[in-house]
């Protein structure tokens, strides 16, 4: 049976459950249900439904998981001496071959009368398979079904059983998303320590050179590789100091105007718009920075008499400011208005003016709440990949001088992985190490910025 | 004294069916809503006299024709149930409601023969001449000696810093602070008590040497003793300021003012010396309340 025809059984099963329990929970309540029966009427159709569903669903994911791996291990005890004892890549192919061959696809040589018997026997193993697959589900669907029904009386719990169900199905949910991130930062670390039993901790963090190109023949001349990420660190610092310098001001100002001095009817209007900024691809701010602010600027250099390189550090960080001047100004507006009106009236009792209240008492009042909102905005300009991939340069040139062009962690971590990569060189796994230094500032940024930021709110809630 | 009787309990007038009613179970007669005031709302030598006030939020009226003198160096009080006008009308006073979109204030208010409502007049002078105390004690973030420091900065009222600390010490005297916190100034204001908070409030208010101080139920959210403190501080303030406060505390009102001011649904129902509203009121809106049958 196909897989989706089982799905369908088994939901039309789980549709009669649910109305069965609920018919069976109203007769054995007999006449006067309300003051017998514990939950609702639905609550028991509820627990019937999710017995008869969910053991089923769960086995049916778990069957699917592993017969694969069940299955060619059956095959690979059966095959003959000589095969078995190959290397694992290329007893992999063979593999490979044999479901190639039992699936009617390209198989990549010769089928021998091995292969062939092997094959022949992967395609009874899987209809086997399957038949018992469709028919333990079925039955457990039954079954756990029936079975729930058994236990439907008056003074059975089933509000109390469902709702933990459901709990339980939340909590998984959720920790979906944790055990990924789990597993992300886990996979990058393995590899940055592959990465640093090549090349020492200090030497990647100090080293002031940074020129990734590994010899990968031994007659190649000149290419030795040297993995000092200072030149990245210092570039990545250089164009989020610029994104900051123009994103700051621009957005704390916009939010002071749009939180004291705007109507509501332009704040209604003037909001949903600069939050526009923010849904912007940033890959068309990328472009942008590299064919349009980019040569601006290197004319612009040009007529001053400058050296502009067309690629600068100053078109990247500029761009990259316009990106972030929404994320500012809308932390900023919320910790502004969290500011206490009582303030305001304190000030305007005094006899204060709107910009002496706004730059005397709001702003430090409201301070540690934007320094909160700044230092999130730094983690996201750090991170930030599309502008300075398409804008900024690869050349790791450690400079302070914005007009050069200067590369960051990211562009790094982008040219080092595209294309195909051999993953036992210094070189591609140095993405690794670039991506953990990376996540490991971004982290500590984040979470000094959040517990600014509560702390804030919790001052004035 | 050249008091002239506006008006006599007499003549009181229906209102519109929408205005009245929130009481009409237990006290039938209060259907009836005076649009005029009983008692004498002038007095010899006003600082402040308001007249034919009217207040609308949007299209909703909270005050209807009021008019109340404040006389020079005397504690007026306000007193009436939730939602009467009473701390609406005295954020007239200082024009704290221009700060509200919708509010829309007709009628004149004279501050020392000028109209504070006229075109030219500063509001930004106009409340440092009328400070205000709110209800609940309002420090800024900032230190003890910065929260009292910043009305005169503002004003441009010290040359030096040793003005400023001196304006700094002597509001803090004034408002009966300054043994408690003189060996604390840098410390912030926010950590003080909350009758502190209050009275730091009330420094910060004269530290710019108005004219007026505006209270708006000062003590509710203080604690018995640190209430006394305030009104003590109230009646010695009374020396030097003209105190317009609203209260929902009768006692409060009988023990600080010197006269007394009742409103009721947005008018002003009856005005007198505080003795007398008390110990005879004359309207039977005033009697009801201070005789705690509504309110």
């Amino acid at each position: 049976m196909a897989l989706y025809l089982i799905i369908l059984v088994l939901l039309a099963f789980t549709a009669f459950a649910y109305n069965y329990g609920r018919k069976r929970a109203l007769a054995v309540a007999g006449t006067e249900r309300k003051s017998r029966l514990h939950s609702l009427p639905h609550y028991y159709g509820a627990w019937t439904a999710i017995w008869c569903s969910l053991p089923a669903l769960l086995v049916l994911g778990l069957w699917l998981a592993t017969q694969n791996t069940v299955i060619t291990q059956f095959i690979i005890d059966d095959l003959p001496r000589e095969i078995r004892e190959l290397p694992a890549e290329r007893l992999g192919l063979v593999v490979n071959d044999i479901r190639n061959q039992a699936e009617g696809a390209i198989v990549s040589r010769e089928v021998s009368p091995e292969i062939q018997a092997a094959a022949d026997q992967y395609s009874r193993l899987k209809t086997t398979s399957r038949m018992a697959m469709t028919v333990l589900v079925l039955c457990l669907g039954i079954g756990g079904g029936i079975l729930a029904s058994r236990f439907i009386a008056p003074q059975f719990r089933a509000r109390n059983a469902v709702e933990s169900v459901i709990r339980a199905l939340l909590i998984l949910c959720s920790s979906i998303a944790i055990l990924t991130t789990i597993g992300i930062v886990l996979s990058v670390l393995f590899e940055a320590i592959r990465f640093f039993e090549k090349i020492p901790i200090p030497g990647f963090l100090f080293g002031l050179e940074w020129s990734p190109q590994t010899a990968i023949r031994e007659d190649q001349v000149g290419s030795t590789g040297a993995f000092g990420a200072v030149p990245l660190f210092a570039g990545t610092l250089l164009i989020s100091f610029i994104a900051m310098v123009v994103a700051v001001p621009i957005g704390l100002m916009s939010a002071i105007y749009l939180s004291e001095y705007a109507g509501p009817r332009l704040r209604a209007s003037a909001k949903p718009v600069l939050e526009i900024l923010a849904g912007i691809p940033t890959v068309v701010y990328g472009f942008f920075a590299a064919l349009t602010v980019a040569p601006i600027i290197r004319d612009g250099g040009g007529l001053l008499g400058l050296d502009v390189s067309s690629e600068s550090a100053l078109a990247a960080g500029l761009v990259m400011g316009i990106m972030i001047i929404p994320f500012v100004s809308s932390l900023s507006d919320d910790v502004i208005n969290a500011v206490p009106q009582s303030l305001r009236d304190a000030s305007y009792g005094i006899g204060a003016t709107q910009s002496e209240t706004i730059r005397q008492v709001i702003l430090p009042a409201a301070l540690p709440g934007i320094a909160g909102g700044v230092l999130l905005a730094v983690s996201r300009a750090i991170g930030e990949t599309m502008i300075v991939v398409m804008a900024a340069g690869l050349a790791a040139n450690l400079t302070p001088n914005p007009l050069e062009s200067v590369t960051t962690v990211t562009v790094q971590i982008v040219t080092l992985l595209v294309g195909d990569q051999e993953f036992d060189s210094a070189k591609t796994l140095a993405a690794f190490a670039l991506g953990l230094t990376l996540f490991l500032v971004t982290l500590v940024l984040n979470v000094i910025a959040l517990h600014i930021v509560r702390k804030y709110r919790e001052q004035y809630d | 004294m050249s008091d002239i009787n506006l008006t006599t309990a007499a003549n009181a007038v229906a209102l519109p069916p929408g205005m009245i009613g929130v009481n009409d179970a237990r006290a039938p007669e209060k259907t009836e809503v005076p649009t005029e005031t009983v008692g004498v709302v002038t007095v010899a030598e006003p600082r402040m006299s308001a007249r034919n006030i009217n207040v609308y939020y949007g299209e909703k009226q909270a005050i209807n024709n009021v008019s109340l003198d404040i006389g020079k160096n005397e504690v007026v009080s306000m007193i009436g149930p939730s939602g009467c006008g009473k701390s609406t009308f005295l954020r007239c006073l200082n024009r704290m409601n221009d700060t509200i979109d919708i509010c829309r204030v007709e009628g004149e208010i004279m501050l020392d023969e000028e109209d504070i409502y006229h075109k030219n007049m500063d509001v930004v002078l106009l409340r440092a001449r009328v400070g205000m105390v709110f209800q609940k004690p309002n420090p800024f973030p900032k230190s003890i000696y910065d929260n009292i420091a910043y009305g005169p900065k503002i004003h441009g009222l010290a040359r030096s810093k040793a003005d400023l600390d001196e304006i700094v010490e002597s509001s803090l005297r004034k408002a009966g602070l300054w043994d408690e916190v003189k060996d604390r100034l840098a410390e912030p204001g926010t950590g003080l008590s909350g009758g502190q908070q209050q009275r730091l409030c009330i420094a910060r208010t004269i530290a710019v040497s108005p004219e007026v101080i505006l209270m708006d139920e000062p003590c509710s959210a203080l604690d018995p003793i640190a209430t006394a403190r305030v009104e003590e501080l109230i009646d010695e303030l009374r020396q030097n300021y003209t105190i317009a406060i609203v209260t929902h505390s009768m006692q409060q009102a009988a023990r600080v003012s010197q006269r007394t001011a009742y409103f009721h649904l947005g008018t002003l129902v009856e005005v007198g010396n505080t003795d007398d509203i008390f110990t005879n009121p004359r309207h039977k809106l005033t009697e009801d309340y201070i005789t705690g049958r509504f309110g």
